[in-house]
């Protein structure tokens, strides 16, 4: 059946299109783009005053199948990637058991196939169990489909065991991705270290703890030549030895998550645990540091680190409580509220961000709105209005640290495909 | 009548509260000097302390102070606790507040546990010491006790000497001291500060010799060698070198110079058998004052004007 997309406004930079147009679809397919475009019969969706975007891809998530089922599972976690208007997400390994196995990619895959609402992309463990002493079977995940690596939620902290892993790496092709992290000086930190750290009374996880990773790491490339993402950027200092590493052309890509580009270490006023993450909310500093970078294309991607928790457990105290926060039904109305409606951004900046970006750091398939790609499509109505709330939120878990914010814009549909997974905001089981 | 439900941190007390509850503790220390010590004052209310982690000192002082106003007092210890059965603190809250208690005192191993406290119940509540953050009561009595022996507070200069970090204690001193106009100076290794001194509000030295001519008050600190992760400084004979008090220090300190230490005390390392034993140290005079102002905190929460303090 062919569908057609008709009057919205068309953004893609990698095809040079920016123009309201229309686009049909035909098995899955986009098969036309252009002007005053009809079909025959069909279904025609009126995308007026809407903007279609080439589909948008998470890099970060936390998908939690297997072992916490309670906080999110493949079908919830992506049914809020369609609800925020992703038609892709990357699993991140840290599961119970961790994703270090061909046979646990296959597992998540399967489990995608069956119930996943957006497409989903595996990332394997770098070490047995994230342990950070072995390799874990690199070679067998990546041909069972794993896209990438990494030891999210802990880092790799020697040196030794990172350059091994980085060498290996190189033989399938796959990148790195790095949680920056030295816990021998972050150890026990929960908030940033500073002003607030200081006031409330908590440890404090510095940001060299974060940049003396990143400096390794980057070292690290020039000695191996393996492909480097790095993970939720949040300080100042790491996107200088981001932006020194690019100017010498290294192959080093890097992504910053929506709460450290929308809130600082002044939102924690009390001891609200939705505010606490790894790494922590830093200054007002490192936050209009990581904007600057989003704007002049230091940033790759903005990638959530969707991080769903049972209540239960961000109940407790706040050294007690996990980190994290969920973030893929409210990326894409943030970036449109703080810096798309404010000019600082355009459409196909945000197209670049977070379609194209995420999918060249990780080795993706490209998707673009040219004739002839994959119909993974993003349609945003950016009037709409949205109050973040917890029956708003479709995710299991409720642990936004955006509880209360009242955004601008929002997906209305989401096409996989050229089958939708979200259609007029509302996500299609 | 205090300006707050609750006592959390000493950003909940204006000057004027600090006031009130100093010479509401004057008041309640003549009764404490009496040989019946009981006042009506709290009779019906309950009080609950709350001290989910191990305290002697502090727990005691408030439970005095609960009985001499004639509240029920019950004791919530670590050990006796649903916590330890994995209850989470906010069910704690709600099985408390279920039982129309009317003063929670809290003491916790972690920040913000009084916050979450007065979050999810409606008593009133007492911040008695959460982890690394602040201790209202204990600065509280701290002033009761300059105040008494200095005959005021305004203008004093309060070195706070050693383990700034890890202290509670200094987390509500400085601020407290900032309130009624005295000048906090924090002194230790940089080891043993927080990252931002500064945001506190008091200037913050690394030589206990350089500041000590100033002081009119040295407020030793314990080294909380339990929280910390890494020894912070290479011995103790080397801490007590440049960081503890000794006679030879207190000779060379202003003649009227007073010595005052929270406790526990580790003799030998922050401060000296000798120091802590003579007639300039006030650590006991502290532990004395806690009571009263303690038995102050609870009635200005509590009971307020209405039912007066001479009985």
């Amino acid at each position: 059946m062919a569908l057609l997309l008709k009057g919205g406004r068309v953004v893609d930079p990698a095809v040079g299109l920016d123009a309201t147009l229309d686009i049909v679809i035909r098995d899955g397919v986009i098969a036309e783009v252009g002007e005053d475009l009809s079909i025959p019969k069909g279904e025609t969706i009126d995308c007026a005053a809407k903007v279609v975007l080439p589909g948008l891809v998470d890099a970060h998530t936390h998908l939690r199948e297997p072992g916490r089922e309670d906080e999110e599972t493949v079908e919830s976690g992506t049914r809020a990637a369609a609800h925020g208007g992703f038609t892709a997400v990357c699993a991140m390994p840290n599961t119970d058991p961790v994703c270090d196995t061909g046979s646990g990619v296959r597992f998540l895959l399967e489990r995608a196939e069956d119930v996943g609402v957006v497409r989903v992309h595996v990332i394997g463990a770098v070490t047995r169990g994230q342990r950070g002493e072995a390799l874990a079977e690199i070679g067998d995940m990546r041909a069972e489909g794993a896209v990438a690596f990494s030891d999210d939620g802990h880092g790799i902290q020697t040196g030794g065991m990172a350059r091994i892993a980085m060498d290996y790496l190189k033989a399938f092709d796959a990148v790195m991705i790095s949680h920056a992290e030295d816990s021998s000086l972050s150890s026990g930190g929960v908030v940033n270290e500073g002003v607030i750290s200081t006031r409330l009374g908590l440890p404090g996880w510095p940001a060299a703890a974060e940049e003396a990773m990143v400096a390794r790491d980057i070292r690290l490339v020039e000695l191996t030549g393996c492909r480097l993402h790095l993970a939720h950027l949040s300080t100042a200092g790491s996107i200088a030895l981001v932006r020194d590493a690019k100017e010498r052309g290294l192959p080093v890509t890097c992504e910053v998550t929506p709460h450290h580009l929308f809130l600082d270490e002044e939102a924690l006023s009390g001891y609200d645990t939705n505010l606490k993450m790894n790494p922590p909310l830093r200054t007002a500093a490192d936050r209009e540091a990581l904007i600057e970078a989003v704007c002049d294309g230091t940033v790759d991607c903005i990638a959530t680190d969707h991080a769903p928790h049972a209540l239960h457990e961000k109940e407790l105290e706040f050294e007690l409580a996990p980190f994290g926060t969920t973030g893929l039904e409210t990326a894409l109305s943030l970036v449109n509220t703080h810096l798309v409606s404010t000019e600082k951004l355009d459409w196909a900046a945000v197209a670049r961000l977070m379609a194209h970006g995420p999918r060249a750091a990780l080795g993706l398939p490209n998707v673009t709105l040219a004739a002839g790609s994959v119909a993974d499509i993003t349609i945003v109505d950016p009037e709409a209005k949205v109050e973040v709330t917890r029956d708003w939120l479709v995710g299991t878990s409720k642990n936004s640290a955006f509880l209360g914010a009242r955004l601008l814009g929002k997906a209305s549909d989401v096409l996989i495909g050229g089958y939708f997974a979200l259609r007029n905001g509302k996500v299609v089981a | 009548m205090l300006s707050c439900k609750h006592i959390l941190t000493m950003d909940d007390l204006s000057a004027a509260d600090i006031v009130q509850i100093l010479d509401t503790a004057d008041s309640f220390s003549e009764v404490n000097e009496r040989r019946i010590k009981k006042l009506p004052t709290l009779r019906g209310r309950t009080v609950v302390n709350l001290f989910l982690e191990p305290s002697t000192r502090t727990r005691t002082s408030f439970e005095i102070a609960a009985k001499r106003l004639s509240a029920d007092g019950l004791n919530f210890t670590a050990s006796s606790s649903a916590t330890v059965k994995g209850e989470s603190l906010r069910d704690t809250a709600r099985t408390l507040s279920a039982m129309s208690c009317d003063l929670v005192v809290v003491r916790h191993k972690y920040a913000g546990a009084p916050q979450m406290l007065a979050e999810s119940m409606d008593a009133c509540i007492v911040n008695g010491g959460d982890g690394m953050h602040q201790h209202p009561t204990q600065a509280l009595l701290d002033l009761f006790t300059m105040r008494s022996r200095l005959g005021r507070l305004e203008g004093l200069t309060v070195g706070i000497v050693g383990d700034i970090y890890h202290s509670r204690v200094a987390g509500s001193l400085v601020p407290a001291l900032k309130k009624v106009g005295a000048r906090p100076i924090v002194i230790g290794p940089p080891t043993l500060m927080p990252a931002r001194p500064d945001v506190l509000g008091a200037d913050v030295v690394y030589s206990l010799d350089e500041a000590l001519p100033e002081l009119d008050v040295a407020y030793m600190l314990r080294v909380q060698f339990e929280r910390a992760e890494r020894m912070p400084f290479p011995s103790n004979r080397e801490y007590a070198r440049f960081y503890g008090m000794n006679g030879a220090r207190l000779a060379a300190a202003k003649p009227e110079m007073i010595v005052m230490h929270p406790g526990p005390m580790n003799r030998g390392v922050e401060i000296s058998a000798e120091v802590a034993d003579s007639p300039r140290s006030l650590v006991l005079d502290q532990v004395n004052a806690g009571v009263a102002v303690r038995m102050a905190v609870m009635y200005l929460l509590l009971g307020g004007a209405e039912s007066g303090v001479a009985a």
